[in-house]
């Protein structure tokens, strides 16, 4: 019950996905379509587990007073105000992405710069790594470094002051050797991903379930 | 008025933000526990609204006959999947996950077969009328080489191994040098946002 | 050799300082450099003025705003490019929290169209021609289901008026009604989009990549999967050139030249602090 159920529910739907990829005509098209809707439906209701997992760590620790718990307690009512106005927006505009609602008044002045923020940081970050470690240390390194320069320079406008050959190299090296060991790349995870995936829709893989 | 306001707020937070350049502090703290708690705030209201709300109970206003009917199906797939807050019956949200993960893989199979292995294959099916297209042949084959560990790594597999290698570094290079691009875009953005609309410095 | 080891150990926070500097002065003095165009950028254009006056151009806006000043530009030249040929825009998202960028962008190039606009049918119309469809969960299983029917998924619009109401919408029910499905990708979206839309249904897509991904679009581009590609900062100020609509793309390559060079020269400086030290511990 506790693992062959789902095991079938697994290899039904796989199956079933795989055949009416070959055969999409009726039923078998709208048997498709009904259980990629179901899939998006479900999908949705992940999104619940994480934030109440993060919701309730944080209120325990506000409850029990735990170091730290001021900021805890900022998370909390970051999550409640927010919920308060996107509810009210959503009632008032019949939408939860109305220009110049209270709403997209959180999103644009405290999302946004968050985020971005959070994500600009590491312009900062990668150059003091890039300082630190990026060492011409064997051929291997050399190349990566020497490519990296070729790139860095020939992808945006100064490259072409320098040397006017320079784009041109830079994107030869994207088109070519570059692209040719991306596409190494994903043809291996294209043949792992499908050997997976038949794994999993026979029951041989069953990590999930753990 | 209002854009005054939150343009001061967006500084602020984008400075308390920047302030963690120079060591973690209660600023970058405050600023990065209110994200996580707006932003967790909006997941749930947007899962709500462009999924539960018109994908279960508008539809379930708008169908007649068994197709209402059939909506209990994924609702109470969706329902399954919320029983992990109950370590009692948690197991029953194994029946949602493994109605995602079926979905996913027979999904991935066709995916990968028809979008990205025949074409990619069949891009690198060229006639070796061009040093570029050697390269990329020999790059193609020499990556694989690399990563395909059933075999001894002796020989002209050794040797292929090598070359793959060599094409390898040269893609990681050039990725380096665009997440360089891309993160210094950020800051950009960010410094643009400080100069123009906050401090007005440039019209 | 006092000058080798200090090379060799720059305090980082002198390093963040050099950066900010370098980024901050040409976006203070608004220094320009010319943009040369690159292929795949120019492809992506000649994508979306070949099309017919009045096809049906889908945008589909996977970042946030983590990625946002890269995305952005690109959607509003593509949007203003759009427009300029009465081409009709279908909005979506696969990024719920990037969705407000889709409406902030329509709304800044919509006010642009009917300001200048002569006569009605020169201005840009909700439901006539551009809808925003939304959100909805499920990336791959959406992606596959709207090659059927887009009505399954998305029987409103974002604001849930349903959409055989919209007049764009009436003659839209799968990619066979697409003619042009525009990818901004932050994430693995756009690979989805290329396996599920493109290689299944033979949609013709154009991809706008963040830096960080589009290294990885190159393969597609060969194999003609994907008619053109955007890459970061700068393919959103080639496509701004090419639309002779400058913005936050072409105003940022200095500030991204310089800040290039000045991480270089780190690089050379950590480099020959690092060799001169290992030389010296070597004697």
């Amino acid at each position: 019950m506790k693992k062959e159920i789902p095991l079938a529910i697994t290899f039904l739907t796989g199956v079933i996905i795989v055949v009416t990829f070959f055969i999409p005509h009726q039923p078998l098209g709208s048997m498709q379509q009904r259980l990629l809707i179901w899939y998006s439906i479900v999908l949705g209701f992940t999104t619940l587990l994480g934030v109440d997992s993060l919701m309730g760590s944080n209120f325990r620790k506000v409850l029990r007073r735990s170091p730290g718990w001021g900021y805890s307690l900022v998370v909390i009512l970051g999550f409640l105000i927010t919920m308060v106005t996107g509810l009210w927006s959503w009632i008032a505009t019949k939408s939860l992405i109305t220009l110049g609602s209270p709403f997209m008044f959180i999103y644009t002045w405290m999302i946004v710069p968050l985020t971005a923020t959070m994500f600009a940081l590491l312009a900062f970050f990668i150059a003091s790594a890039a300082y630190r470690a990026f060492r011409a240390r064997t051929l291997e390194a050399t190349l990566l470094l020497v490519t990296a320069a070729i790139v860095m320079l020939g992808r945006v406008p100064i490259g072409a002051k320098i040397w006017s050959q320079l784009p041109a190299i830079q994107d030869w090296v994207m088109e070519i050797p570059q692209m040719a060991a991306k596409r190494g790349i994903f043809i291996g995870v294209a043949m792992g991903t499908i050997a997976m995936s038949l794994r999993v829709i026979l029951g041989l893989e069953r990590t999930y379930l753990s | 008025m209002m854009h005054v306001i939150g343009t001061w707020i967006a500084a602020g937070l984008t400075l308390a933000i920047f302030s963690f350049l120079y060591k973690d502090n209660p600023f970058y703290k405050f600023a990065e526990h209110l994200y996580v708690g707006v932003s967790a705030a909006f997941a749930i209201l947007y899962t709500w609204a462009f999924d539960v709300y018109p994908m279960l109970i508008d539809r379930f206003q708008l169908e007649r006959g068994a197709e209402r009917w059939i909506l209990l199906v994924p609702t109470v797939f969706g329902l399954l999947m919320l029983t992990r807050w109950f370590p009692k019956v948690s197991w029953l949200s194994r029946w949602a996950i493994a109605l995602t993960v079926g979905i996913a893989a027979g999904l991935g199979i066709t995916g990968q077969v028809q979008g990205i292995l025949l074409p990619q294959i069949a891009g690198t099916l060229l006639p070796l009328t061009s040093a570029n297209n050697i390269i990329l042949i020999v790059g193609v084959i020499a990556t694989l080489v690399y990563f395909y560990f059933s075999v001894a790594q002796k020989g002209a597999v050794r040797l292929g191994s090598r070359l793959g290698m060599v094409f390898i570094m040269v893609a990681f290079g050039a990725s380096f040098g665009y997440t360089v691009m891309a993160r210094i875009s950020l800051l950009i953005g960010r410094l643009h946002f400080l100069v123009f609309d906050w401090l007005h410095l440039v019209k | 050799m006092k000058f080798f080891d200090k090379i060799a150990t720059i305090d980082r926070r002198i390093i963040y300082l050099a950066l900010g500097i370098v980024v901050l002065v040409p976006v203070i003095f608004k220094l320009v450099l010319p943009i040369r165009v690159s292929e795949p950028v120019r492809d992506a254009y000649n994508s979306i003025d070949r099309l017919q006056d009045g096809s049906v151009v889908m945008v589909s806006i996977d970042y946030d705003a983590g990625s946002e000043p890269e995305i952005q530009p690109m959607l509003l030249s593509i949007l203003r490019h759009c427009f300029a040929k009465h081409h009709r825009v279908i909005m979506t998202g696969q990024w719920a929290l990037g969705l407000p960028f889709g409406e902030i962008a329509m709304a800044t190039v919509t006010a642009e169209r009917n300001r200048a606009a002569r006569t009605p049918a020169d201005s840009v119309l909700y439901g006539r021609d551009y809808v925003d469809l939304g959100y909805r969960p499920g990336q791959r299983a959406l992606m596959v289901g709207l090659g059927r029917e887009f009505r399954d998924f998305f029987a409103a619009d974002y604001r849930n008026t349903p959409v055989d109401d919209l007049p764009l919408m009436r003659g839209v029910h799968n990619y066979s009604n697409i003619d042009l499905l525009v990818g901004l990708e932050a994430g693995n979206s756009g690979d989805e989009w290329i396996q599920f839309a493109g290689a299944r249904y033979g949609v013709k897509i154009i991809i706008g990549a963040t830096g960080v991904i589009a290294p990885d679009m190159f393969h597609y581009m060969q194999a003609r999967q994907i008619k053109g590609l955007i890459g970061g900062l700068q393919g959103a100020a080639e496509y701004e050139t090419l639309v002779s609509h400058p913005g936050t793309g072409i105003a940022g390559m200095v500030a991204q030249s310089w800040a290039h060079l000045l991480l270089l020269g780190f690089i050379v400086l950590g480099n020959v602090g690092y060799f001169v030290m290992r030389r010296r511990a070597q004697s």
